[in-house]
Order: structure tokens, then C-alpha cells, then sequence
């Protein structure tokens, strides 16, 4: 989906502001989410492409308005309440307020693979575009490199496409490779014209350029 | 409030949703609480930037090892006893006179923990996040590390499962120092590629 998490290349967030000597994590209730969250996947309640998908879902104003922990808090607790391991209104009434998850999956659509060799298609170096789709489920192919020219860079074997993996329990190793783009292929001639932008993308997104 | 008597403050929206939820999981028997605060103590004491330097620190000292590092991230790294979660894959990058590496996650965080712990919130911040791969020279230069336009910038935008550590370039005088005090001067900034040393 093209979702608010999708960040790069948005304009208007000003500054980064960095924090000295930041503690691991500023709150208790912090820590005991990112514990909850690490067993919750530990004990296959959920895929690692889901809870990625569940923080993606959130509202857009709420993903923005809020802390990474609090990411992973409605991601963990809309998984868990989806699954129907925790209800709602259990949460809501031991919290004593609202607990606002994130929305519904929109499309559990996960494309088909065609037919893979054990050997990957492209070979270091190849020219590739990649492809210019817009699902509405689970993709790790950022926007901002869709329909964009790259070259090989390295080739890191075959994982689960999470495109398929976030929504269906059925094979879907695709090989990964890392691909090289140039700042100008990606932002025009304005961008600078020493700098190379380099994405990890599977084999799904990619075709021959 | 004139008995000196102490009232709690009173928790922000946020940490009851996250009580409520970590009460029910104990319950349902799904995360025990004694659970939790191992891992936060593993990643609030043992697993840090601290490992990374290590790693960084014997690449220096070590050719042959430096060699196998970039060939073999994942392997090289678990020599050292690192090695778990989010950093099962690793790729090591290599700063030079002439080309500077930086790590990003546009879609989400991800980070090598074994090697840099859990990361900071500029890392995980929309800014970072959203410019890194926009406008990498300017933001580094914001960020305080101004590089010549003819050092090559290399951003690695961690979209799938390969983690990510840059190879700092050694500081001046390094061969001088023991490995200890070398270890001492590698930042986490250095091995996300936002500093040089």
C-alpha cells in the first residue's frame, strides 16, 4: 500500500533533531513493548511482514503523531486483536480509555510468482527497472524507486517476497539483490550528481531495463 | 497534597494502553513479565554500539580479517560472538578517502542490532527517513559532517533483509593506539555513516 510509512524522498519534516546521550528507551512501558512485541513474533502469533503491515495500517495522522513504540504497540495490539487472542474492549477497559488500533488490511490480494529458477535472473552489473505497480497490500519496494532505472550491485540469495508472505501461507521465496540507483535517476537533474541511492529489492519487482 | 503524602504521576494514554496489554498477555500465559526485562536488560547493558566497535576496531588491526568482513559480513560479525535477530544478513561497507557510506530505513527502522543495539530516534525519525535518500550531501552536512562533493556518497536504504554497517576509515594516529583505545573512539554515528572519526 502506499501508506504513510512510505517516507522517502517526502518533503517538510525540517531538521533531524538528535538527542545526546539518549537512553535505550526513555519509558519502561517502552521496553515492555518492544518485549511484547519480540515474543509475540518468537512465538509465531504473527509473521514479521505482518506487524510491519499492521504499523503501516495505522491512521496516517496517528502514525505521524506518534513514537516508534507506540508504532509497534498498535501494530502488536491490532495483530493480537485480529487473531482474536486479546478483544477490544479488554484493552479498552484495563487502559481505561481508548486503544486505537490500526485500520483494516485492504486488499489480502498477494500476487502470484511465476516460475522461479534456483538460479536468480539478473547477474551483477545487469541494467533493471523497476516495476511501476501500487498494490494495496504488504510491499518492502519503496515508491520513490518504481519505474526507476538500476543497475546489480550485489545478489543476497532467496528470502519470502513479504508481499505474499504478509498475506498468505503459501511458498514465496524470491531472490533479493541490492540495486543501484543515481540521485539524478531518482530526483532529476537537480539532484546532486556524486551521490548513488542503493534500495534491496526481490526479483518480483524487477524487469530487465 | 499538605500531608507530604506522595501521589504517583499519573500515566500518560499511552503507557495504560501498553500496561493494559502487557497485563493481558501475562495472564493469557503469552509473555511473562520476567521475560521482558531480560530483554530490555540485554539490549539496555550487553547489546550496543559497543559490539560494533569491536568488529570495526579488529578490521583495522587485522587485514585478513578486514577481508573477510567484506566478503562475509554475517560470518566475520559472528567470529566476534555477535550475532541474532536483525542481523542475520550483514553487508559491511566501506568508507575511503573518496566514497562515504550511510545507512537508512525509509520504511520503517530497520538497524543491525546485534552490532549497534536498538536505534536512536533521529534514525527513526520521519526527517531522517524521508531525506536521507533525497538529499543525503545536504542532510550530512546538516547533521555535521560536510564532505567535498568529489567523496562519492553511497546511501543504503535497508528495504529487505540485509543489515548494514559502514567501516569507518581509521582516525589519524591510529596505528599509535592500543585496540581498547581505538574501540573507545568508533561512535554508532560512525557506523551508521552520519560522523567520520
Amino acid at each position: 500500500m502506499n501508506g504513510i510509512h512510505d517516507l522517502g524522498g517526502v518533503d517538510g519534516f525540517g531538521p533531524v533533531e538528535v538527542e545526546p546521550d539518549e537512553p535505550v528507551f526513555h519509558h519502561p512501558w517502552e521496553g515492555a513493548v518492544f518485549g511484547m512485541s519480540t515474543a509475540v513474533l518468537a512465538r509465531r502469533l504473527a509473521k514479521g511482514a505482518q506487524f510491519r503491515h499492521a504499523i503501516e495500517r495505522m491512521d496516517p495522522a496517528h502514525y505521524l503523531g506518534s513514537s516508534y513504540y507506540e508504532h509497534w504497540l498498535t501494530g502488536v495490539a491490532t495483530l493480537l486483536v485480529e487473531r482474536g487472542v486479546v478483544a477490544l474492549a479488554e484493552l479498552e477497559s484495563r487502559a481505561g480509555g481508548s486503544f486505537p488500533l490500526a485500520r483494516p488490511v485492504l486488499s489480502t490480494d498477494a500476487p502470484e510468482l511465476g516460475p522461479r529458477d534456483d538460479a536468480p535472473r539478473f547477474s551483477l552489473g545487469a541494467a533493471v527497472r523497476v516495476v511501476n505497480a501500487h498494490p494495496l497490500g504488504h510491499t518492502r519496494c519503496p515508491r520513490y524507486v518504481r519505474g526507476r532505472r538500476g543497475v546489480i550491485v550485489r545478489i543476497d540469495g532467496a528470502f519470502p517476497l513479504p508481499d505474499v508472505s504478509a498475506h498468505a501461507d503459501r511458498p514465496c521465496r524470491d531472490h533479493t539483490y541490492g540495486v543501484r540507483f543515481t540521485a539524478r535517476e531518482l530526483w532529476g537533474p537537480g539532484a546532486g550528481a556524486n551521490e548513488a541511492i542503493h534500495v534491496d529489492l526481490w526479483e518480483h519487482w524487477l524487469e530487465p531495463a | 497534597m499538605s500531608d507530604g503524602h506522595h501521589h504517583p504521576a499519573p500515566i500518560s494514554p499511552v503507557e495504560a494502553r501498553a500496561r493494559a496489554l502487557e497485563e493481558l498477555l501475562a495472564e493469557k500465559g503469552i509473555v511473562h513479565p520476567d521475560a521482558l526485562d531480560a530483554v530490555v536488560t540485554a539490549y539496555e547493558r550487553d547489546i550496543g554500539p559497543m559490539n560494533g566497535a569491536q568488529v570495526v576496531v579488529r578490521a583495522w588491526v587485522d587485514p585478513e580479517y578486514k577481508r573477510r568482513l567484506l566478503a562475509d559480513g554475517t560470518a566475520a560479525i559472528a567470529e566476534l560472538g555477535f550475532g541474532g535477530p536483525e542481523g542475520e544478513h550483514m553487508v559491511v561497507v566501506e568508507n575511503t578517502a573518496t566514497v562515504h557510506n550511510v545507512v537508512v530505513c525509509t520504511l520503517c527502522s530497520c538497524y543491525p542490532w546485534p552490532v549497534l543495539g536498538l536505534p536512536p530516534t533521529w534514525y527513526k525519525s520521519p526527517a531522517y527517513r524521508a531525506r536521507m535518500v533525497r538529499e543525503p550531501r545536504v542532510l550530512l552536512r546538516e547533521m555535521g559532517l560536510d564532505l567535498p562533493e568529489q567523496v562519492e556518497i553511497r546511501v543504503w536504504d535497508s528495504s529487505a533483509e540485509v543489515r548494514y554497517l559502514v567501516l569507518p576509515e581509521a582516525p589519524p594516529g591510529a596505528e599509535r593506539l592500543g585496540e581498547e583505545e581505538l574501540a573507545s573512539r568508533v561512535s554508532r554515528d560512525a557506523m551508521i555513516g552520519t560522523a567520520r572519526l
